[in-house]
């Protein structure tokens, strides 16, 4: 039965006609919080800046704020070095297993909501409950079971990981996004006697484009960054992705907080790029709307 | 077409899902239950049973209590912060500006920014030097006059988790506000202009007529940052080390496992986290099954 | 509707375009990923030629420089035996010592490992992932060009575990030269009342008087002042059999941290050491008590010159006592390629080894026969020290105490901060070394 006059979900589509959202004029007073919002959330983005500039000798905690005095690009350069070759490692790992994630959400989204069986929200509470458990406890044993079972190994492994541990939630934010499809789409379909996957293909996905945005985004940036599984399930040093490159830029004794910086800076590039393309597109797959009712 | 024949196909579908998670998630969570229950303490394994005693142990180590209560800080001022800066920035963006991608992308980028770096920029901005070593956020308090804001951050020896939160309201309040935004639109327009059709006032069309759709949202919102909250290493390893002062559950447990080889304890302290975000999820998950009976 | 009329759903454009695009991605990143991937088997494969795998936490400044010379000098003498350098960062090793957990638990280990010499080994001992190494140290005569404090300290049962490559001290007092003579402190405390009595001077002169970093500094700092307090002989008695920590030296070491605490910078549990060295070399700090390698921070990176920008001495009231601690290499228990570990372990406690090693490092060798030319200032005196000083374990870098005990100190440290409740702090010691020993 439709939820539609019930609440929405994570991400919806905008139904009805209206298609034209009013650009409304923003009051001065509107733009004057936005950009001094802009302003606070830039400032440690600022001492970052500033600190991958500086030399050894200049950073403390006292000088956090000041411009550097002699301004190098040796940090710059040095993360680079260190980066470059696990970047690719990092592009081979996060891009399928977003789009694998995102796809698999996506499905097991429709199903627990649309085309649901006997048991369907236990099934849901089933996957969102394993989201909760810290993975450090288990990854000894995690590691011990993918080399039972003989999962190929380096990227593919983690990969898999990620895939897996993404479910969850993926899971949550599709379903809660077809969850606001009006059922006479559904109804639509099953009157053309489409079967399930055909619905799926049809119907759902189309309209899914928001959804995908937002757990793509989510994901991306959760496997961009993650630490922990890339080191304790990938043994040779060079498919480590490059959080763990990243992570060895703190040195063991002395930190050189320069290179961290710069290096984290580089590191986060392709997710902001992410990001930029993909929130177009969510805006345009709002914009466009779903069918005519 | 009625029955199995109907919904077979979906379950069929979700059934890869179901399997690796049954065995991802629960087996493991299933081995570090056992581990809680057995005495494998040090480096080597053992596998003795003794029931609940290692939780016992957990009930009267001071060390423990002073994690929960640094996490219990953290995440009232995490989850309220979020949600309020991400539904803010949302309300501010929803009838759209010039620019608005230009924002959105502002908002955003804290999360992309690795915890490794932002870390350590954090513990510089939050440090509760005195005087004429006041640096920081304190010193920039100072310059514009709100000197009366310059605190001890997280070395306050009460309230210093809640300080821990600050870093982490920077890195997801965007996401919040990307989910708040997407709830905001996805209100039917019609339903908007009727309202403003009847005489409604702006805000009344938001208060009684966009807010109420936004409970879902809220609630998504919250599970996913109580989950981070409940877990948080990273962070707040990145900002104080691995000192008491500043430690929560998840890095005791850590501390457990890889440097104590405590193994049980280590686990048992997973096994409570878990038990306790349930608190937080099955509210939620009434909810829902409640909403769906209901239509 | 005629049922068996075939009737399109409406379509959007923009939705087709967009399923499109979404199936050819995924299609093109699936099979090419697949197709490079296929063909190998389960296990990563481990190389039919001879290599060394050697896991360290060695990723930066002098000491990756100091092991980079090791790997040239290893690749020139064992052209078939490359080196395969894997490190993990994370202070002190933290991180790499949870990935080795992981890797020993799977039974993949590398051919060599780095870990503190002294009592942080025993994990691996009691869990059986090392092999004893007397037979090496027999063949290369180790013992007798180490110092025999050293061999005896890193000796259970009967059986030693890891070649230590370098010798860092902990027990060392910071100062900055200027500083002190602006505060009237005409001479660098020896004992404890004089140094209590140069803190009241450098407070009086508007100065922190003992600059103090995070708790792990604040762990290093206890110890000097315990060593201090009771000495060599009674520290390592408290670790080897856990007995006299109900005792009024402990006691009265205890009182007189707590005292020192006093003298310390308020937002020391902010501050990295490195930035609590920089307070000193700055000029807003008189003291500061951190291990050698503090010296290369002050050298190189802030370019103090060393007795003129910088200066040290021991801790007071550990003249002629050498807080040793020591970054060593063990042969684990079913190394890949056991030959080659074997032949490093010997090459790591050679002269030139550690006299390639430790100048860059920044620290000393274990072995006595040192070439001072090579050593910096600061170096050359620690070789002197090394020669006579007696030995004490350091705590803080894993020497005297398991892994296990650590934490438990930690804890209790962790607390005392927060309470400085004495008496209890030392009831938690206690308990430490019962639950320990």
């Amino acid at each position: 039965m439709s939820t539609t006059t019930a609440a929405p979900p994570a991400v919806a589509p905008i139904q009805g006609r209206s298609r034209r959202r009013r650009i409304a004029r923003a009051t001065p007073l509107k733009y004057a919080v936005l950009i001094g919002f802009a302003i606070i959330v830039l400032t440690p983005v600022y001492v970052l800046l500033v600190t991958s500039f500086k030399t050894i000798d200049e950073i403390d905690p006292a000088h956090a704020w000041s411009l550097p005095q002699t301004l190098t690009f040796d940090a710059w350069r040095q993360a680079w070095t260190q980066l470059s070759p696990s970047m690719q490692n990092s592009f081979k790992l996060a891009i399928p297993a977003t789009i694998l994630s995102c796809v698999l959400g996506s499905m097991n989204g429709f199903v627990l909501s649309k085309w649901r069986f006997p048991g369907a929200d236990l099934i849901f509470t089933f996957f969102l409950f394993g989201m909760f458990i810290p993975y450090q406890a288990v990854m000894i044993p995690l590691s011990l079971l993918l080399d039972d079972i003989h999962f190929p190994a380096g990227i593919p492994r983690l990969i898999f990981a990620h895939v897996v541990y993404g479910i969850p939630i993926t899971a949550l934010i599709f379903r809660n996004y077809y969850s606001t499809i009006p059922d006479d789409l559904m109804e639509a379909a099953r009157m053309d006697r489409a079967g399930m996957l055909r619905t799926y293909w049809s119907v759902i996905l189309p309209l899914s484009a928001p959804a995908f945005v937002v757990a793509a985004i989510w994901q991306f940036t959760s496997i961009w960054n993650d630490f922990l599984f890339a080191v304790f399930l990938i043994t040779d040093p060079a498919k480590w992705p490059v959080t763990v490159a990243l992570n060895n830029t703190a040195g063991s004794l002395v930190t050189p907080f320069n290179l961290q910086m710069s290096a984290a800076l580089l590191a986060s590039l392709p997710t902001l790029i992410v990001y930029i393309l993909l929130g177009r597109f969510f805006m345009r797959g709002l914009m466009a709307g779903a069918l005519k009712g | 077409m009625r029955g199995v024949r109907r919904w077979g196909p979906g379950l069929l579908l979700v059934s890869p899902s179901i399997i690796l998670i049954a065995v991802f998630v629960y087996g493991l969570i299933g081995w570090n239950l056992r581990v809680s229950t057995s005495d494998w303490r040090e480096a080597n394994r053992t596998n003795g049973f003794v029931g609940l005693d290692v939780y016992k142990e957990l009930r009267t180590d001071e060390r423990w209590s002073l994690d929960l209560r640094h996490l219990f800080l953290f995440t009232i001022a995490f989850v309220v912060g979020t949600l309020v800066f991400g539904w803010l920035l949302a309300l501010l963006l929803d009838k759209g500006v010039k620019g608005e991608g230009f924002f959105r992308s502002i908002y955003l980028f804290p999360m992309a920014v690795s915890f490794i770096a932002s870390g350590i920029v954090w513990r510089w901005l939050m440090n509760p030097a005195p005087g004429d070593r006041a640096s920081g956020l304190n010193v920039v308090f100072d310059k514009l006059g709100v000197g009366f804001l310059s605190n001890q951050w997280w070395q306050h020896p009460e309230w210093g988790a809640l300080a821990l939160a600050l870093p982490a309201v920077w890195a997801l309040s965007g996401y919040v506000m990307a989910l708040f935004l997407a709830g905001f639109r996805g209100v039917p327009e019609e339903l908007r202009e009727a309202a403003r059709m009847d005489g409604a006032s702006e805000w009344r069309v938001y208060r009684h007529v966009v807010f109420p759709f936004l409970r879902p949202v809220t609630l998504a919102a919250l599970i996913i940052i109580g989950h981070i909250s409940i877990k948080v290493f990273d962070l707040i390893v990145a900002i104080g080390g691995k000192q008491i002062v500043t430690e929560v559950p998840a890095i005791y447990m850590w501390v457990l496992i890889y440097d104590a080889r405590d193994y049980a304890k280590g686990a048992a302290i997973a096994t409570l986290l878990l038990v306790g975000i349930s608190i937080l999820i099955i509210p939620y998950l009434v909810y829902t099954v409640r909403q769906e009976r209901r239509t | 509707m005629a049922r068996n009329e075939k009737r399109r759903l409406p379509r959007l454009s923009r939705g087709t375009v967009f399923r499109g695009a979404l199936l050819a991605v995924a299609s093109v990143l699936l099979v090419v990923p697949a197709a490079s991937y296929g063909g190998k088997k389960g296990v990563e494969k481990t190389s039919a030629t001879s290599q060394l795998q050697v896991f360290s936490w060695w990723t930066g400044g002098g000491e990756a420089h100091g092991l980079e010379k090791l790997i040239a000098i290893w690749n020139k003498q064992h052209p078939g035996t490359p080196f395969k350098n894997e490190t993990v960062a994370g202070g002190a090793g933290t991180n790499a010592k949870a990935v080795l957990a992981q890797r020993l638990a799977a039974k993949k280990p590398p051919d060599s490992f780095q870990g503190h010499a002294g009592a942080e080994l025993l994990d691996y001992v009691k869990a059986g992932q090392v092999e004893p190494i007397d037979f090496i140290y027999k063949k290369y005569g180790f013992a007798k060009i180490m110092p025999k404090g050293l061999i005896s300290q890193i000796t259970y049962k009967g059986h030693i575990y890891s070649v230590p490559v370098n010798i860092h001290r902990a027990n060392v007092l910071w100062y900055n030269p200027a500083v002190l003579k602006k505060a009237g402190i005409t001479k660098v405390p020896t004992k404890w009342p004089e140094f209590i009595t140069a803190l009241g001077k450098a407070k009086t002169a508007g100065v922190i008087p003992l600059s103090l970093g995070e708790q792990w500094t604040q762990k290093h700092l206890l110890e000097t002042v315990m060593i201090a307090t009771i000495g060599p002989a009674r520290w390592a008695t408290l670790w080897k059999t856990g007995n006299g920590w109900n005792t009024p030296g402990v006691t009265l070491a205890l009182n007189r941290y707590k005292t020192l605490l006093t003298y310390t910078n308020s937002d020391a549990a902010s501050l990295t050491w490195q930035d609590a060295s920089k307070l000193v070399a700055d000029g807003k700090a008189a003291f500061n008590i951190m291990g050698d390698w503090a010296d290369g921070y002050y050298r190189i990176d802030l370019k103090k010159k060393p007795k003129t920008g910088y200066g040290w001495a021991a801790t007071p009231g550990t003249g002629g006592i050498y807080d040793w601690l020591s970054d060593s290499f063990t042969l684990p228990k079913g190394a890949p390629h056991r030959a080659a570990a074997v032949l490093w372990l010997g090459f790591l406690g050679s002269r030139r080894a550690q006299d390639t090693f430790n100048p860059v490092k920044g620290s000393i060798p274990a072995r006595q026969d040192a070439n001072p030319k090579l050593y910096d200032t600061y170096l050359k005196w620690a070789l002197s020290q090394w020669k006579t000083n007696k030995l004490a374990g350091s705590l803080t870098h894993g020497v005297v105490a398991s892994n296990a005990w650590n934490t438990d100190v930690d804890t209790a440290l962790g607390l005392f901060l927060q309470n400085k409740d004495v008496a209890k702090f030392q009831t938690s010691l206690v308990n430490a070394a019962n639950k320990n020993t």
